[in-house]
C-alpha cells in the first residue's frame, strides 16, 4: 500500500462544537451517561428549584415570613394543615410553608454573599503565596492550617457575634453569618490554589514567558491565573452546600436571623424541638427536608462536576470493535521542506490529544 | 520460520508453532469526540525465541498492540479477532480476548510478561526487589517464602545484578537507572515464560546503559529461550536486536520483513522515507568549502557568551551538602557560532542552558551572556538582555499556555519588549514568523493542543525568533518528536539559523543529532567539560575515553553495521 495518500478520514463531529454545549453545564450533561448522568440531572434539578423558589419567594409564597395574621385575625399557635395553612403553622404562630420557602431566600443570599468574599481573597493569596513562595508564604500557610484547627461552628459562632453586634437584621444576619463563613472557606480557596500555583510554576510555558521578560503581574495574571482556576467550580459547589449547612446550624443554636428580620430554616427547626414530641410533625419537617434537599442538590451537582472533570472517572459508552476511524496521528516522513507551508495541512494538520492521550483528527 | 509442515500432522507434536499469533486484531476506543480506532486489522505471529520488533511513531497503535497481548486494555477500549498465546511447551494455548480474569492472572507471568518503558515507576518503592521478585513466583506456584526468596537471587545473579545475595533486600531506589530495569527484566524473566513483551525498554536510559540493557536482552533470547516483541521507535535498537521487524502505521500493518531484508530493501514507501529520516553519525560531510569559510569568519567573531570555571550547586535539603551539577566548565559562543552541548541525563547540558537563559542562579566562576555578569545578577539588570535571547524548551506538549492561541503565545515576547507596535503590526509580524517556521497562518487562531508535536515546536521556534535573538538557546528540542519529524524539525532549524545568523546553544542527548547542526561541540560528563572541539574532530577522533564510549554505545541503524560493531566493542 502507498502511504503518501493520506487515508481519507470521514468528517468526525465538528470540532467547533454549537455555542450551547459548550456552556458549562451543557456540557458536563452531554458528556455524563448513566449513573452519573442521573446524579447530575438530579442535582441539576433540585438545585434549580432552590434557586427558583429563591428567586420567586414573593409571589409562591401564600403569606409574609414574618406575618402572623390574615384577613380574618390571627394564625393561631400550632394549627394542624389545612387548606388556608397548607403545613399549619408554627408554635409563635406563623404560616410553616411561606417561612419554608423564605427561607431558601436567606439561605441563597448567604452562599452568594459568602462564596464571593470568600473565593476572591483566596484566590488572590493563593496566587500570591504560591508564586512567590519565601517567607510570606509559610506565614499564610501557618495561618490557614491554624484557622483549620479550629472548630467550624465555633469560629462562625464567634465572628457573627462579634459582627452583628447583638442585633438582628436581614442583611446584619446574612452578613454575619457570610463572613463568619467567608472566614473558613478563604484557606479552602488559598489552599487549592496555592497548590495549582505551584504546579504551574515550573510549567515550561511560564518558564518561556520569564524567559521572554514578562513582569511578574503579568505572568500571574495571564498565564497562571487562568490556568489555576480549573478546580474552583468544584469547591465553590461544595463549599456553598456547606455554607447552607453552617447558617442553618447558627441559627439552630440561636445565633441566626430573628424572624421578625428573615425566615431562617435553622431558627425554625429550633423552635419546632418541642413540638416533636408532643406530636406536632408539621413544623419541624419542612424546614429539616428544605435543607436536606438543597444541601443534597448542590452536593450531588458538585460531586458530578468532580467525576466528569477527570477523565479516569467519567463513565463511557462501550464502542463496537470495528467501530470509529483511525486516529490518523502519524506524519508521512519528508516532503513537507520542499512542499511549502501550503503544502503541510494535508501531512500533518490538527491532531487533538483526546483526554486519555489518544490522538485524534477530525 | 521457514520449516515446512505436511498437510495434516500436527505441528505442535513435532515443534512448538508459533508463541503468539494475533490474527485480524482490530482494537477501538471510546473516547468524548466519539470511537477511534487505534489498531486496524493486524495480523502477526511470533516464533519461540524471535525478537520480533514493532516500530512505528507515536499514535501508531505499536503500544496498544503489545497491551492487548497481556491482556491490559483499558476499559473504554473494545477488542475484536484473535490475540493467540501459545503455553512455552506447546501444550496449552488460550484467546487472550476471551479468557476471564481469573484466566488472565494465570497467563501473565507464567505465558507472557511485560518489561515497562520507565523502570522507576514500574517497581513499587516501598518494598524490597527481592519481595517483589518473590510475589510473582508465589502468585503462580506453592512454593515458600525461603525457596522463592532463593529463586529470587538467583534470576537476579543470572541478570547481571553485583553480590544478589546481599542486593534482593535492597529498595529499588538503591539501584541505578539500568540496574532497576535489570531488576524489571528479572521479574520478567523469573517464571521462565515463553514471550516477553517489551514496551520502549531502553527510551528512559542513557545510551551507554541502553548497550547493556540491549546486551541483556539478547541473552534473554539466547540463554532463557524467551521471544521477545520488541516496541520502540529508535530504529538503532532495532538493527541491533530484532530478527523480524513490523512496520506500524496509523493503526496498520505497513510492513513485515526479517530485519536485513527491511533495512536493505525497504519495500513500503513510509519505512523508506521513515528508515531516510533517522539521523546517523557521518550524515554530514565536513570539511565542504562553506564550512571552512564559516569557521575563519568565526573567529574573527565577537564573544557572546563565556564561561569560565562556570559552576553551578543546587542547594540540598537541611544538614546535607549542596548538589554540584556544572563544576568548573569553560567554553564560549561566538556570534552566529551553533555550540553543540551532549551528555548523559545528569551531566549538567540542561542546568547550563538554564543559566544563560537566567533561569538557575549561577553559584561560583564567571559567566558573561551578552556583556552581562551572571554570576549574582540581579533580574532588574538582566531584564533588557533578555529580549536579544530566545529558548526552546523540550517538550513542546507544555511550553504554551493551553488557554491562549498560538498566535497570542507567538506575540507574547513583541507586546512585552514591542510596545510601540500595535496590534495591527504586532499580528502581521506574528503572519511572517509563522510562514518563516512554515506554518500556515491560519494555525494562529488554533490552540496548542490543535497542533502536533512538531507543529508546537515549530511554533515554539518562531516565539523564540519572535525579537530577533542574538542567541539562541535550544534544550533538547527534538527529542520528545517523532524521528521523522525529528528530520524536518532539524532541517528547518539548520535553514533558519542560515538566514538569520543567530548564535545558538544546541543541547541534546543523541550525538546523530547535534552532529547534523553543530559547529562545534561540547561532551558534558558529570558536570564536567571532557572534551570540546569541532564537531568533525569529536566524532572522527574522539581523544576522551568517556567520548569514545558514548559514540560506541550508539546504535547505528544497520543489522550489519551494528553486529560487527558489537564484535569490535566485546
Amino acid at each position: 500500500m502507498t502511504v503518501t495518500t493520506p487515508k481519507t478520514v470521514p468528517d468526525a463531529p465538528d470540532r467547533k462544537r454549537s455555542l450551547l454545549s459548550r456552556l458549562p453545564i451543557v456540557h458536563q450533561v452531554r458528556q455524563s451517561m448513566g449513573i452519573q448522568r442521573f446524579m447530575l440531572v438530579a442535582g441539576l434539578v433540585v438545585t434549580g428549584l432552590f434557586i427558583l423558589t429563591a428567586l420567586l419567594a414573593p409571589v409562591i409564597a401564600p403569606y409574609g415570613y414574618s406575618q402572623l395574621r390574615g384577613d380574618d385575625g390571627a394564625f393561631g399557635s400550632q394549627q394542624a394543615p389545612s387548606a388556608d395553612h397548607l403545613f399549619g403553622t408554627t408554635v409563635g404562630g406563623y404560616d410553616v410553608l411561606s417561612r419554608t420557602i423564605w427561607g431558601a431566600q436567606t439561605a441563597l443570599s448567604v452562599v452568594i454573599v459568602a462564596v464571593i468574599l470568600s473565593i476572591f481573597v483566596g484566590v488572590f493569596l493563593g496566587l500570591v503565596s504560591g508564586y512567590f513562595g519565601g517567607w510570606l508564604d509559610r506565614v499564610l500557610v501557618v495561618v490557614c492550617d491554624a484557622i483549620y484547627a479550629f472548630p467550624t461552628l465555633l469560629l462562625a459562632i464567634v465572628m457573627s457575634i462579634a459582627i452583628s453586634g447583638g442585633q438582628s437584621s436581614l442583611w446584619g444576619g446574612v452578613f454575619a453569618a457570610a463572613i463568619s463563613i467567608t472566614v473558613v472557606f478563604i484557606p479552602q480557596y488559598f489552599r487549592v490554589i496555592r497548590a495549582e500555583t505551584v504546579r504551574i510554576k515550573s510549567e515550561a510555558y511560564v518558564e518561556s514567558a520569564k524567559v521572554v521578560g514578562a513582569s511578574n503581574a503579568r505572568i500571574i495574571f495571564r498565564h497562571v491565573l487562568r490556568n489555576a482556576t480549573r478546580t474552583l467550580p468544584l469547591i465553590f459547589t461544595l463549599n456553598a452546600s456547606e455554607a447552607i449547612l453552617t447558617l442553618a446550624g447558627l441559627g439552630f443554636l440561636g445565633f441566626g436571623i430573628e424572624p421578625t428580620s428573615a425566615a431562617e430554616w435553622g431558627f425554625d427547626l429550633n423552635k419546632a424541638i418541642v413540638d416533636v414530641s408532643s406530636g406536632v410533625w408539621w413544623t419541624a419537617l419542612p424546614p429539616g427536608i428544605a435543607i436536606v434537599l438543597a444541601v443534597l442538590g448542590v452536593t450531588l451537582v458538585g460531586e458530578s462536576l468532580n467525576d466528569l472533570a477527570d477523565p479516569r472517572l467519567r463513565g463511557r459508552r462501550r464502542v463496537a470493535a470495528a467501530s470509529g476511524t483511525v486516529a490518523a496521528t502519524s506524519v508521512v516522513p519528508g516532503g513537507a521542506q520542499t512542499a511549502g507551508p501550503a503544502g503541510l495541512g494535508g501531512l500533518e494538520s490538527g491532531e487533538t490529544f483526546g483526554d486519555d492521550g489518544i490522538e485524534t483528527r477530525p | 520460520m521457514s520449516a515446512v509442515t505436511t498437510p495434516g500432522a500436527d505441528a505442535s507434536t513435532t515443534r512448538p508453532a508459533a508463541v503468539l499469533t494475533i490474527e485480524q486484531l482490530d482494537v477501538s476506543f471510546s473516547t468524548d469526540a466519539g470511537a477511534v480506532k487505534a489498531v486496524d486489522r493486524v495480523s502477526l505471529s511470533v516464533a519461540p525465541g524471535e525478537v520480533l520488533a514493532i516500530v512505528g511513531e507515536s499514535g501508531s497503535g505499536k503500544t496498544v498492540t503489545a497491551k492487548t497481548i497481556l491482556g491490559l486494555l483499558p476499559e473504554t477500549a473494545t477488542a475484536g479477532g484473535a490475540v493467540i498465546l501459545a503455553r512455552r511447551d506447546g501444550s496449552d494455548s488460550h484467546d487472550i480476548l476471551s479468557l476471564d480474569r481469573k484466566g488472565l492472572r494465570e497467563v501473565r507471568g507464567r505465558d507472557v510478561s511485560m518489561v515497562f518503558q520507565e523502570p522507576s515507576t514500574s517497581l513499587n518503592p516501598v518494598y524490597t526487589v527481592g519481595w517483589q521478585i518473590a510475589e510473582g513466583i508465589r502468585a503462580h506456584n506453592k512454593v515458600s517464602k525461603k525457596e522463592a526468596r532463593q529463586q529470587a537471587i538467583e534470576i537476579l545473579g543470572k541478570v547481571g545484578i553485583p553480590d544478589p545475595s546481599t542486593r534482593v533486600d535492597y529498595y529499588p531506589h538503591q539501584f541505578s537507572g539500568g540496574q532497576k530495569q535489570r531488576v524489571v527484566i528479572a521479574m520478567a524473566l523469573v517464571l521462565n515464560p515463553g514471550l516477553i513483551v517489551a514496551d520502549e525498554p531502553t527510551t528512559a536510559l542513557d545510551v551507554t546503559v541502553q548497550a547493556e540493557i540491549l546486551d541483556l536482552l539478547r541473552r534473554c533470547r539466547d540463554e532463557f529461550g524467551a521471544a521477545i516483541v520488541l516496541i520502540t521507535h529508535n530504529m538503532g535498537v532495532v538493527a541491533d536486536l530484532a530478527d523480524r521487524v513490523a512496520v506500524m502505521y496509523q493503526g496498520e500493518l505497513v510492513e513485515e520483513a526479517p530485519v536485513r531484508e527491511l533495512f536493505a530493501a525497504p519495500k513500503a514507501d513510509y519505512t523508506r522515507k521513515l528508515l531516510e529520516s533517522v539521523p546517523r553519525i557521518g550524515q554530514r560531510v565536513h570539511g565542504s568549502a562553506e564550512e571552512r569559510a564559516k569557521k575563519e569568519s568565526l573567529e574573527t567573531a565577537e564573544t557572546l557568551v563565556e564561561a569560565s570555571g562556570l559552576r553551578i550547586e543546587y542547594p540540598g535539603r537541611l544538614g546535607r551538602g549542596s548538589f554540584t551539577a556544572v563544576d568548573g566548565v569553560s567554553f564560549q559562543i561566538r556570534a552566529g557560532e551553533v555550540l553543540g552541548l551532549v551528555g548523559e541525563s545528569g551531566s549538567g547540558k540542561t542546568t547550563i542552558g538554564r543559566a544563560i537563559a537566567g533561569l538557575t542562579q549561577v553559584t561560583g566562576g564567571s559567566l558573561t551572556v551578552l556583556g552581562t555578569e551572571m554570576n549574582g545578577v540581579k533580574e532588574r539588570h538582566f531584564k533588557k538582555t533578555r529580549q536579544d535571547i530566545g529558548f526552546v524548551f523540550q517538550d513542546p506538549a507544555s511550553s504554551f499556555n493551553p488557554l491562549l492561541t498560538i498566535a497570542d503565545c507567538v506575540a507574547e515576547p513583541l507586546r512585552i519588549h514591542r510596545r510601540s507596535l500595535g496590534e495591527r503590526e504586532t499580528r502581521k509580524k506574528v503572519g511572517e514568523l509563522l510562514e518563516a517556521v512554515q506554518l500556515p497562518k491560519a494555525f494562529g487562531a488554533r490552540y496548542p493542543h490543535e497542533l502536533s508535536g512538531g507543529q508546537r515546536q515549530r511554533a515554539s521556534l518562531a516565539r523564540a525568533l519572535a525579537l530577533d535573538p542574538k542567541l539562541l538557546i535550544a534544550d533538547e528540542p527534538t527529542s520528545a518528536l517523532d524521528v521523522s519529524v525529528q528530520a524536518r524539525v532539524l532541517e528547518l532549524f539548520a535553514e533558519i539559523q542560515r538566514e538569520f545568523g543567530f548564535a545558538a546553544l544546541f543541547i541534546s542527548h543523541d550525538l546523530a543529532v547535534v552532529d547534523l547542526l553543530a559547529d562545534r561541540i561540547g561532551v558534558l560528563y558529570h558536570g564536567e567539560l571532557v572534551e570540546e572541539g569541532t564537531s568533525e574532530q569529536i566524532l572522527t577522533a574522539p581523544r576522551n575515553d568517556y567520548t569514545r564510549t558514548l559514540l560506541a554505545s550508539l546504535p547505528v541503524p544497520d543489522p550489519d553495521a551494528q553486529a560487527a560493531k558489537r564484535t569490535r566493542n566485546r
